[in-house]
């Protein structure tokens, strides 16, 4: 009796185990989809000045209802919001050393997107374009990209009682399909933000936090002149002084295994509400496990003979009953 | 060792005091539910944005789902390895998973917000989702649990015993389709069985791998690769103690003699499986090092202790002694602890452990949600209750001296 006990645990561990192990080979793999050439947003944020055009622009071009408050009303920023059901994308003020600075925030596009990976009906996809898409008409509302993304990005619309959806920029693919730069882009009056193909970006941002620098060494050696350049009332240079230097780190590059949109700012991220993340992407692990498990049928077709057998085997042991 | 047939339970009356509070709990709860469809989830439920799911994943689902797995591990005891002696509580077993698994099924349409497309996983595949699995696992488990049911309905429609009015008329028909079915299923039960084992380790498992997709939300108390492996062990956990839990409560309930010359020597296999879960989170605790958790003490850190010590290690204890073994009161209360526990770890995991990064407030379920919950639960024990009275389930019906 022992053995067979035993025997039986044991088929399942060694199952199990044989799954986890696939799921360690595996883990190598690279992430799915991205082709080379998809595009991504660059965010400056050490230019954003919280005007809140790129929330107006965005609310335009996806029809969202009309908020409260109107979007020059400035004392919105007063509370730390987060995108929702009726706002794809919202701009936050963070006190950083006594100084303001603005943080927009809105999908970040992943590269290798945990919410496209966790959707059990393949309602978001992540387009060659780089955009994730969400198709409501597959959708089953289990809220389970809800409980994936790292960024915590997607909302539901939990007041519609019939036909609820999950809401989140969609990174404006028919604006891209036409070869348009996304609307909160375009409407950025400070140009804050670039559109382009990815690589390319990457390429700016490092270019950009070079060229801060540099201006940093000369504006310390040409001291105060450099500084009255800078036009009064320019928040970004904030106070008056001197702009920052950009910090040496482009955010998005390899947060949560990369992602399409990419930030560079002169204060650290964290102070600014974006979260810290380990590279990994977060589908690599589950995957691998999911298809460990799967691999060509074997561990469950395994798990079944070795299960046939045992009945068949101890089936003498039966006892007269039945 | 007896093994006198199955049969309907008689001469109790369907409803006493206990099952009319029953059947309010379960009306109020389906009121609530209707009232949910009908105005939406933000009115009738605390989640979110920050806390998509809450009090009907983790209980409605992936406990319901945990505590039925006393199908599969009795099927494998009393089938797969031939241990003829446990036959007398395989039926319970196998009603309890088929009911467990179809209110499961129920639950989740309360949370999906478009409960109507729930069939779309059967056209719309995504192999990279462990939800997908898991559903997928699940609608095809629940189909083999009523395969495997038919047997017993084929067997009371052979009976000559009259059925209830309105059934008496579909009988000649009924019985026709249902002796038909059970030939065939007669054919294939061994592959039934085997299908529900497999089936069983391959979403019990992945239910566990649901919350490795976000590493960065979940208390790293609970967050382990091994969660899978936890999953399932405990699974294995607990089937018995439920299928144990279960026999008393129905003893005691329809006044019959409880079945112990069955439930102690179940009871001998629990510290076994129990140990070796115990032994698996002690080892990935020490690993990742995350019992520097523990020492916060917070509230995190007092129900992960709770949940290994009141629901692993306490009844672990327990099952090990011969006394407690041997007493119907000490195996309820171990049996009761180990099905606590599961319930908590699985409440930990998909509730306690999720920490959003920006959560303004903590959720809470609201007065719906638990209201469905337990009405769900209620409605189970009624057909459960209901089953059994006219179904071969129960063998063997010793009244208790006094009993009736
Ligand atoms: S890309 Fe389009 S949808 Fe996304 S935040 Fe910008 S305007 Fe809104
Ligand atoms: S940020 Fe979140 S919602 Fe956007 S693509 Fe990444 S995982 Fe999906
Ligand atoms: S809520 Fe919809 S989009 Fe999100 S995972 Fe579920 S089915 Fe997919």
């Amino acid at each position: 009796m022992g053995v067979s006990r035993r025997g039986f645990l044991g088929i399942l561990g060694g199952a199990m185990a044989g799954a986890t192990l696939a799921g360690g080979r595996a883990n190598a793999q690279p992430p799915s989809s991205t082709s080379a050439d998809s595009f991504g947003c660059l965010v400056d944020l050490s230019l954003c000045v919280g005007c809140r055009k790129c929330e107006a622009a965005c609310n335009k071009q996806n029809s969202l209802p009309q908020p409260d408050r109107p979007f020059d009303d400035m004392s919105v920023l007063d509370t730390f919001r987060r995108p929702d059901a009726d706002k794809f994308t919202v701009v936050n003020r963070h006190l950083v050393g006594g100084a303001p600075a603005y943080a927009k925030v809105q999908c970040l596009h992943c590269l290798d997107p945990a919410c496209v990976s966790a959707c059990i009906v393949g309602a978001l996809t992540k387009e060659p374009s780089g955009a994730v898409r969400y198709d409501a008409s597959k959708c089953i509302g289990c809220r389970y990209c809800m409980v994936a993304c790292p960024f915590q990005i997607p909302a539901y619309e939990y007041s519609e009682a019939l036909t609820p959806r999950v809401r989140k920029c969609e990174f404006c693919f028919e604006r891209q399909m036409e070869g348009k730069a996304p609307a909160c882009v375009s409407a950025c009056p400070k140009e804050a933000m670039a559109y382009g193909k990815r690589e390319d970006l990457l390429l700016m941002a490092r270019e950009r936090i070079r060229s801060s620098a540099a201006r940093q060494v000369t504006a310390s050696t040409e001291g105060a002149a450099d500084a009255a350049s800078t036009p009064a009332g320019d928040a970004a240079a904030g106070n008056g002084a001197a702009p920052l230097p950009l910090l040496p780190y482009i955010y998005g590059e390899r947060e949560a295994g990369g992602t399409s949109w990419l930030y560079v700012a002169s204060h650290p991220f964290e102070s600014l509400g974006l979260l810290r993340l380990p590279p990994e992407a977060p589908p690599r692990l589950t995957e691998a496990i999911q298809h460990g498990i799967f691999k060509n049928f074997v561990p469950p077709l395994g798990l079944a003979t070795l299960l046939g057998m045992a009945m068949y085997t101890l089936r003498g042991r039966k006892e007269k009953e039945q | 060792m007896s093994h006198s047939a199955s049969t309907p339970i008689k001469g109790v009356p369907f409803f006493t005091p206990g099952t009319l509070v029953l059947t309010a709990i379960a009306m109020a709860g389906m009121g609530l539910g209707i009232w949910r469809f009908v105005v939406g989830l933000e009115a009738t439920t605390n989640l979110d944005d920050q806390f998509p799911w809450g009090l009907w994943i983790a209980v409605d689902v992936a406990s319901g789902v945990a505590l039925a797995a006393g199908g599969f591990t009795s099927a494998g005891l009393a089938h797969v390895l031939h241990r003829g002696r446990y036959h007398p509580v395989v039926r319970a077993a196998l009603l309890t998973a088929m009911l467990g698994y179809t209110f499961v099924a129920l639950g989740l349409l309360f949370d999906l917000g478009r409960y109507y497309n729930v069939w779309h996983p059967m056209i719309m595949w995504q192999g990279n989702s462990v939800l997908f699995e898991v559903g997928m696992c699940v609608m095809a488990y629940l189909t083999v649990l009523y395969l495997e049911f038919v047997p017993i309905v084929a067997e009371r429609l052979r009976s000559p015993e009259p059925l209830p009015r309105l059934l008496q008329l579909v009988r000649k028909p009924a019985g026709a389709v249902v002796g038909l079915l059970d030939r065939i299923v007669g054919k294939i039960m061994w592959l039934l069985i085997i299908l529900g084992i497999v089936l069983s380790s391959m979403h019990q498992s992945s239910l566990g791998s649901l919350m490795l997709i976000a590493p960065s939300k979940v208390h790293p108390l609970w967050f382990t690769p091994i969660l899978p492996l936890l999953f399932l062990t405990s699974a294995v956990c607990v089937g018995f103690p439920m299928v144990i839990f279960e026999s008393l409560l129905a003893s005691r309930s329809f006044r019959l003699k409880a079945e112990m010359d069955v439930l102690s020597p179940l009871a001998r296999l629990v510290p076994i499986v129990l140990a070796l879960y115990l032994a698996m989170k002690g080892a990935d605790m020490a690993i990742r090092e995350s019992w520097r958790f523990l020492l916060p003490f917070d509230l995190p850190a007092r129900m992960f202790l709770l949940e290994v010590l009141g629901g692993v290690a306490l009844p672990l204890v327990l099952f090990l002694s011969d006394r407690v073994k041997r007493s119907q009161l000490g195996l309820f209360v171990a049996s009761s602890l180990v099905v606590g526990g599961v319930v908590l770890n699985r409440v930990n995991v998909f509730l306690v452990a999720y920490t959003p990064p920006y959560a303004a407030e903590s959720y809470f379920p609201s007065l719906a949600e638990f209201g469905v919950t337990a009405g769900l639960i209620a409605l189970l024990v009624l057909v459960y209750r209901f089953a059994v009275m006219n179904l071969p389930v129960i063998p063997g019906h010793a009244v208790e001296e006094g009993g009736r």
